[in-house]
C-alpha cells in the first residue's frame, strides 16, 4: 500500500493521483463549501463518508426529494431500542453536502466508519437515548485539536479561530485549506497520538480497510470526507493484517439503522445530544446564503423583529451592517462573525436590550428547522419498543373502540396504565381516560381504547424524542415543562408524569414548576396549582413513587400563597370574590393534606383548647394566620371573610366568642346589606353548609342569636339576603333547621317547651296570625297550600 | 434674558479650545478632566499606536478600547483600566463613534455611564469638556447656540455675537460632544438633536448661515433606563443612536468591593466613625440586592420575583451609609442587621402593594431558611410586619 500524500492541487483532467482526503470539521459550513468545491474540482468516482458502515444500504434515501435535513442516522440494538447512537447531519454538514453531491452525479457513496454493530456493542448501554454519537464529534475528544491549533496560533477561543481561518475564508484554491489542515493535524497526531480516545485507533483501522476496498474497486479517484483529526491516520502506511488484527474479536450486537428527522435545536449544544454547535441557524445561513451573508442575515433579523412588533427601518439595517463590519475590523477579524453581528443587532436593532435579542437567538441563531424523512425509511425503534410493550402487556391495537377497566393494584394493569399515560404524553392518543377525576385515590382507572391509523404517524413523529416509550415520554415531558406557558400547565404535567411513572422527568418538571411559581405574580394561579400538587402527592403515595421533591415544591408553593393571598383578596367584585372563596377552600383542603417535613406526625391529638389554636405544623400555623387576616381584612369581600371565619371555626382555631364577634361585626347595621349577606353566604352557604348548621348547634346558636338581635327595622333589609343563602339548602335540611329553630336554642336540654326563653306557655293566636303574611312572602304561595 | 446670564455662559467670551488643562496642574482642581489626569497614558498610547485612525481621532479605535480596558503597551507603559466590565461593550461603543450613529449609554444609576462617556471623549478627541448637563430646564440654546446679548444689541446678529453651545463647537471642530442625562431634557429640546444628528448640519437662520459638522464629530448621550416619569426618547431620536446598556457589576465580589469603598469614602466625608466590622453586613445587603435584582438566589437554585425598584449598587451604598449613621448615632457603633433592615425595606418596597408581597415572599422563602441570617430575618420582620 502506498503512503498517501496529503491532497494536492488536482491535475488538469481533474484526477488526483491518490485518494482525496478531505478533513473537515463536522457541521462546519465553511468545510461544507470547501468539500463541495474540492469534489467539483477533483471529480472522484466514489465518496467515502465517516459514518456507520451499515448505512450504505440507506444512503439512497438521502436523494429522496422527501428527505430534508437536518436528519440523523439512527442505529439501535434490535433487542434493546434504548441502546442507540445518532449521526446527525444538517444541510451545512460537509458530510451531507458530499452525500448529496455524489448522489446527484451517480457517484457511489460508502460509509467508512466502524459498523454500528460494533459501536453499540462496545458503548455503555444507556436507556436515556442520550448517547453521544461516537463518530459525530471530533471536538469532543479529550485533546481538543482545534483548541490546540488555536492556542498555537495565539487565539483563546478555538471556535472563533476556526471561524476566522476556515469558515469565513473567501474561496481561492479549493484544496489548499484541506492541505494546510492535514499538515497541522499530522503534527498534532504525532504529538498526541490518539489524544485520549483509544477507540479512534480501531475506527481508523476500519476506515483504512474500507478505503483499501474502495481503491481496489475505483482506483485512486476516491474522496474521503472525515473529521480532520482522522486525516493523518488515513494517510498512514499500515498493513492490512495489522488493521485486521485491531478489529478482530470485537463484540457485535444486532443493530438496525434508519433515518430520523432531526432539529436545529438538537444540533445545538444546549440540548441533550447536541452535535456541538451553538448556532446551527447561523451556520445554515452562512452555507445557504449565496453572497453578502451579513447583509442577508441583518435583513432576516429585521424581518423577525418587525414580525414581533419591534420597529426596524432599513436605515437601521444599514447601520447594523456597518457596525458589524467596523467591529470586525476593530477586532481584527476577516469578516464579521456571529459575535460581531450579534453585538450590532443588540446595539442598533434592539436598542441595547437583551429581550428582543433572545428572540433572535432562539429563532434565527439556533432556529426552528425541523427535518423530514421519507416514508420509505425503516421503522423507528420507538415503534419496535411499542410493539414489544403491546405484546408483553397483551394490549393489541384495534381500530374498533373498546373500554378497558384497569385495576391499578395489579402489576400488569399498572404497567398498562403507565404505557397509556406515556403515549398520551407523546401525543399518541390511543387511550382516553374516561370517568373524570372525581374519585381521586381510587384504584380503578377506566379507559377507552381506539387505534387510528394516523397514530402510526404520530409514533414516527414521536421518534425524535427517544428510542423507547419511556425515554421519549421523559424527553417530551421535560421539553414541555421548559416551554410551558402557564403554571397550571406544569402542575398538570407533573401530575401526568406521576401517572405515567416518569420519575426521570420529575426533577426537570418540578424545577420548572418551582421557577414558574416563584415568578407568577398572581396568587390566584398559585392557589389553582396547589390542589393539583396535593393530589399528585397522593397519587405518588398510591403508586409508591418518591415524592419528597414534589412535597418540597408544594410546601414552597403554599408559602407563597400564604404571602400573596391576602393582598389578592382585597377589593374583588362579587364574581371574582366567589371564585376566590372557592380557591381559599381548595387551598385549605390542600394545605391540611400536605405532609409536613418538620413536625410529623403530630404527637398528641388531645383536646385542643379552641381559644388558643394549636396548629400541627409551621405551615398550617401560617395558613391559620392568613385566614385570621382574611377575617379581619377591611377590603376583603364579605363572602371570603365569612368563609375564612367558618374554616377557622371548623378547625377549632377560632373560639365561639371570637366567631360571634366577627359575625356581629360583619353583620352590624353599618355594614352594607349586600356585604352582610355575602358574609352569611360565605359562612353558612355552599354545599354542606345547611347540614353543618343542622349538626353544629354552636353555629346555629350563633346565627340564631344574631338574627334575633337584628332590630325590627333592619330585618326586612336582611331577609332577602338570608333567603338567598338558606334557599340553597335542600328541602329536608331546611325543614330540620326550621324544626331546630322552632324548638329553640336549648332544645337538647331536658324540660318542656315552656322553658324556652321568649315563648309563653300558650300560643298567642293573634300575634301568630300577624306573622302569616310575612311567612307567605318568605316561603312563597305554594307553602300556603 | 439678562446680561449676567449671558456672561455666565461657559466659554462665552474666552473661546479657549484648549480646555481648562493648560498651565494648571491636576492637583489644583478638585477633580481634573480625564484627558489631564491620564495625559501620560494617552500620550504613550498615541506614540505606540500604528493602526489607522478615523479623521481627527487622536487614537485608533483599538487604542481607545485599550485605554478604557487597560493593558500594557510594548514600551512597558501600564494603562490602567478605566472601566471594569465586558470587553464587548467597550468595543461596540468605540466602534459606534467611528460610524454614522451617535452613542447612547443606558444603565441604572451607578453603572459608570458618565465615567465611560468622559473617557471615551478624552481618548477619541482629547477633550471631554464639550458637555451638556441635561436637566428638566435645559434650553435649546444649551445644545445649539445662544447670543451674547451685549454684542447682539450693539452689533446686531453677527458671528461674533453668537455663543456656540458645546454640540455646535464639537461640530465645527470634529470632536465628540456629550449630553448627560438625555432623558431628563424636555422632549422639544431633545427633538433639536434629531435633524442635527441625521443631517450633521446646524442652521443659524439669524445669520443666514449654517454650521456643517466636520468628520470626527459625534455625540455620546447617557440616560437612565429605569427612571420613570422622565422624557422617554422618541423612536425617531432613538434611531439616531446605537444603544449600549452598561450592566451592573458582574460578580458579588466586585459589587461588595465597590460598595465598601464608596461607603468608606462617604463615611469619611460625613464624619461617621468607621465600623469595626461592617463587611458581613455589606455583603448581606449586596446579596439581597443582587438576588432581588437578578430574580434568582445566589446559588442559582430558586427563582424570585424582582421588585419595581432599581436596587442599583448606588442604592446599596446609600442603604449601608444610612445604616452606619444609625449605628453611630443611635446604636453602639457596630453595623447590625436592624440598622440596615429599614433601609433595605425602603429600597425594595417602592410600590406598596406589589413590592411588599415580593419582599415578604423573599423573606419567607429565602431569608428565613438561610444559615446565619436569623437575626436579619427577625430585624426585617420587625420593620416590615
Amino acid at each position: 500500500m502506498t503512503a498517501l500524500a496529503p491532497a494536492r492541487p488536482p491535475a488538469p483532467q481533474g484526477r488526483a493521483p491518490g485518494p482525496l482526503l478531505l478533513g473537515v470539521r463536522h457541521h462546519g459550513p465553511g468545510s461544507a463549501r470547501g468539500v463541495l468545491a474540492a469534489l467539483e474540482a477533483a471529480r472522484p468516482e466514489a465518496v467515502l463518508i465517516e459514518g456507520p458502515a451499515e448505512a450504505d444500504a440507506l444512503v439512497a434515501l438521502a436523494a429522496d426529494p422527501a428527505m430534508r435535513p437536518p436528519v440523523a442516522l439512527l442505529a439501535h440494538a434490535v433487542d434493546d431500542p434504548g441502546r442507540a447512537a445518532f449521526w446527525p447531519f444538517a444541510a451545512f454538514s460537509p458530510e451531507w453536502a458530499a452525500i448529496r453531491w455524489a448522489l446527484g452525479r451517480g457517484v457511489p457513496v460508502r460509509f467508512a466508519d466502524l459498523p454500528a454493530a460494533l459501536t453499540l456493542a462496545a458503548g455503555p448501554a444507556r436507556d436515556d437515548g442520550e448517547e453521544h454519537a461516537p463518530g459525530a464529534d471530533t471536538a469532543a475528544a479529550r485533546i481538543d485539536p482545534l483548541a490546540e491549533l488555536a492556542r498555537a496560533a495565539g487565539h483563546e477561543d478555538p471556535e472563533q479561530w476556526w471561524e476566522d481561518v476556515v469558515e469565513l475564508r473567501g474561496d481561492t484554491d479549493p484544496l489548499a485549506p484541506f492541505e494546510a489542515l492535514a499538515e497541522a493535524m499530522t503534527v498534532l497526531r504525532e504529538r498526541y497520538g490518539h489524544g485520549g480516545h483509544p477507540r479512534d485507533l480501531v475506527r481508523e483501522a476500519h476506515m483504512r480497510l474500507r478505503l483499501r476496498d474502495a481503491r481496489k474497486e475505483f482506483g485512486d479517484a476516491v474522496a474521503v470526507v472525515c473529521g480532520a483529526w482522522h486525516v493523518p491516520a488515513l494517510a498512514r502506511r499500515t498493513t492490512v493484517t495489522a488493521d485486521r488484527a485491531l478489529l478482530k474479536g470485537l463484540p457485535r450486537t444486532k443493530t438496525e439503522l434508519t433515518w430520523v428527522p432531526w432539529t436545529h435545536r438538537r444540533l445545538a449544544r444546549r440540548s441533550g445530544y447536541g452535535a456541538g454547535i451553538e448556532s446551527p441557524g447561523w451556520y445554515g445561513h452562512l452555507f445557504s446564503a449565496p453572497d453578502r451573508p451579513v447583509e442577508r442575515w441583518m435583513t432576516e433579523v429585521a424581518g423577525l423583529l418587525r414580525e414581533s412588533d419591534h420597529p426596524v427601518s432599513s436605515a437601521d439595517v444599514i447601520e447594523a451592517v456597518r457596525l458589524a463590519d467596523a467591529l470586525a475590523a476593530l477586532r481584527g477579524r476577516p469578516r464579521p462573525g456571529l459575535a460581531e453581528t450579534t453585538d450590532a443587532v443588540r446595539a442598533v436593532l434592539c436598542g441595547g436590550s437583551d429581550v428582543p435579542l433572545d428572540l433572535v437567538r432562539d429563532r434565527l441563531v439556533v432556529g426552528d428547522v425541523l427535518g423530514e424523512v421519507p416514508a420509505a425509511a425503516p421503522a423507528v425503534p420507538l415503534q419496535r419498543d411499542l410493539d414489544r410493550l403491546q405484546r408483553r402487556l397483551r394490549l393489541r391495537p384495534g381500530a374498533e373502540e373498546r373500554a378497558l377497566d384497569l385495576d391499578l393494584r395489579g402489576e400488569t394493569d399498572a404497567a398498562r396504565s403507565r404505557l397509556l399515560h406515556r403515549l398520551r404524553l407523546l401525543g399518541v392518543d390511543w387511550g382516553t381516560p374516561t370517568g373524570g377525576r372525581a374519585g381521586t385515590g381510587t384504584f380503578r382507572e377506566p379507559w377507552r381504547l381506539r387505534w387510528e391509523p394516523e397514530l402510526h404517524v404520530r409514533v414516527v413523529e414521536a421518534g425524535v424524542w427517544g428510542t423507547t416509550v419511556e425515554s421519549a415520554a421523559t424527553a417530551r415531558a421535560e421539553a414541555r415543562a421548559l416551554g410551558a406557558g402557564s403554571l397550571g400547565e406544569i402542575t398538570d404535567l407533573a401530575e401526568r408524569c406521576l401517572l405515567a411513572g416518569l420519575t426521570g422527568a420529575l426533577p426537570t418538571v418540578l424545577g420548572a414548576l418551582a421557577d414558574r411559581a416563584a415568578l407568577d405574580t398572581d396568587a390566584a394561579h398559585l392557589a389553582d396549582a396547589l390542589p393539583a400538587l396535593a393530589r399528585a402527592l397522593r397519587y405518588g403515595d398510591v403508586r409508591g413513587t418518591d415524592t419528597a421533591a414534589l412535597a418540597a415544591v408544594a410546601a414552597g408553593l403554599a408559602e407563597r400563597i400564604c404571602v400573596g393571598l391576602p393582598p389578592a383578596c382585597a377589593g374583588l367584585g362579587a364574581d371574582a370574590a366567589a371564585q376566590m372563596r372557592d380557591r381559599v377552600d381548595a387551598v385549605h383542603a390542600a394545605i391540611t393534606l400536605l405532609p409536613d417535613p418538620d413536625l410529623h406526625p403530630t404527637p398528641d391529638p388531645s383536646t385542643p383548647d379552641p381559644s388558643t389554636p394549636v396548629a400541627d405544623s409551621p405551615l398550617v400555623a401560617r395558613w391559620a394566620g392568613v385566614l385570621r387576616r382574611l377575617v379581619r381584612g377591611e377590603r376583603v369581600p364579605g363572602t371570603i371573610r365569612g368563609r375564612a371565619a367558618r374554616t377557622l371555626l371548623d378547625e377549632g382555631w377560632l373560639s365561639e366568642e371570637e366567631t360571634g364577634r366577627a359575625m356581629g361585626l360583619a353583620l352590624s347595621p353599618g355594614t352594607p346589606p349586600a356585604d352582610a349577606a355575602a358574609w352569611i353566604d360565605g359562612f353558612a352557604g355552599g354545599p354542606g353548609g345547611g347540614l353543618l348548621l343542622v349538626h353544629d348547634e354552636r353555629l346555629l346558636a350563633l346565627l340564631d342569636g344574631w338574627l334575633t338581635g337584628v332590630p325590627a327595622e333592619a330585618f326586612t333589609d336582611v331577609l332577602p339576603l338570608l333567603r338567598r343563602t338558606f334557599g340553597g339548602y335542600e328541602a329536608g335540611v331546611r325543614r330540620t333547621l326550621g324544626e331546630l329553630v322552632a324548638r329553640g336554642p336549648d332544645a337538647a336540654a331536658p324540660g318542656s317547651a315552656a322553658l324556652i326563653p321568649g315563648f309563653a306557655a300558650d300560643p298567642d293566636e293573634e300575634r301568630a296570625d300577624g306573622v302569616l303574611p310575612l311567612l307567605h312572602l318568605v316561603l312563597g304561595p305554594e307553602a300556603a297550600a | 434674558m439678562s446680561m449676567p446670564e449671558a456672561i455666565a455662559q461657559p466659554g462665552a467670551g474666552a473661546v479657549t479650545d484648549t480646555g481648562p488643562g493648560g498651565p494648571r496642574t491636576a492637583a489644583e482642581v478638585l477633580r481634573p478632566h480625564a484627558e489631564d489626569a491620564f495625559a501620560h497614558e494617552l500620550a504613550a498610547l498615541a506614540a505606540a499606536d500604528d493602526r489607522p485612525r478615523p479623521a481627527r481621532w487622536h487614537l485608533s479605535p483599538r487604542a481607545v478600547a485599550t485605554y478604557l480596558l487597560g493593558g500594557t503597551l510594548p514600551d512597558g507603559t501600564v494603562i490602567t483600566p478605566k472601566y471594569v466590565g465586558p470587553r464587548r461593550i467597550v468595543e461596540v461603543a468605540v466602534t459606534t463613534l467611528a460610524t454614522d450613529r451617535a452613542l447612547l449609554l443606558l444603565g441604572v444609576p451607578g453603572t459608570a455611564k458618565t465615567w465611560v462617556s468622559e473617557h471615551l471623549a478624552a481618548a477619541v478627541c482629547g477633550d471631554s469638556t464639550l458637555l451638556v448637563q441635561g436637566t428638566a430646564g435645559t434650553p435649546e440654546e444649551a445644545i445649539r447656540y445662544g447670543w451674547n446679548y451685549a454684542r447682539l444689541l450693539t452689533e446686531g446678529p453677527t458671528r461674533a455675537a453668537l455663543v456656540p453651545g458645546p454640540v455646535m463647537r464639537a461640530m465645527e471642530r470634529g470632536a465628540i460632544a456629550r449630553v448627560e442625562e438625555l432623558t431628563r431634557v424636555p422632549a422639544d429640546v431633545q427633538d433639536t438633536l434629531i435633524t442635527l444628528l441625521s443631517e450633521k448640519t446646524l442652521p443659524v437662520p439669524e445669520l443666514g448661515e449654517e454650521v456643517q459638522a466636520v468628520p470626527g464629530f459625534n455625540l455620546i448621550a447617557t440616560a437612565n433606563d429605569r427612571d420613570r416619569g422622565v422624557n422617554d426618547l422618541s423612536s425617531a431620536l432613538r434611531r439616531r443612536f446605537n444603544t449600549v446598556v452598561l450592566p451592573l457589576p458582574a460578580t458579588p465580589e466586585d459589587e461588595v468591593d465597590i460598595v465598601a469603598r464608596r461607603v468608606e469614602q462617604l463615611g469619611r466625608s460625613l464624619d461617621l466613625p468607621a465600623p469595626p466590622d461592617g463587611a458581613a453586613e455589606i455583603r448581606r445587603v449586596v446579596t439581597v440586592f443582587r438576588e432581588l435584582r437578578d430574580g434568582v438566589t445566589a446559588d442559582g437554585r430558586t427563582r424570585l420575583k424582582s421588585p419595581s425598584g432599581t436596587l442599583s449598587t448606588a442604592e446599596a451604598i446609600s442603604v449601608v451609609t444610612g445604616g452606619l449613621a444609625l449605628a453611630a448615632h443611635f446604636g453602639d457603633g457596630v453595623l447590625r442587621p436592624s440598622d440596615v433592615a429599614a433601609g433595605i425595606l425602603g429600597a425594595v418596597v417602592r410600590d406598596p402593594a406589589a413590592d411588599r408581597v415580593i419582599w415578604q415572599e423573599y423573606l419567607e422563602t429565602v431569608v428565613r431558611e438561610r444559615d446565619g441570617w436569623k437575626d436579619f430575618y427577625r430585624a426585617c420582620r420587625e420593620v416590615g410586619a
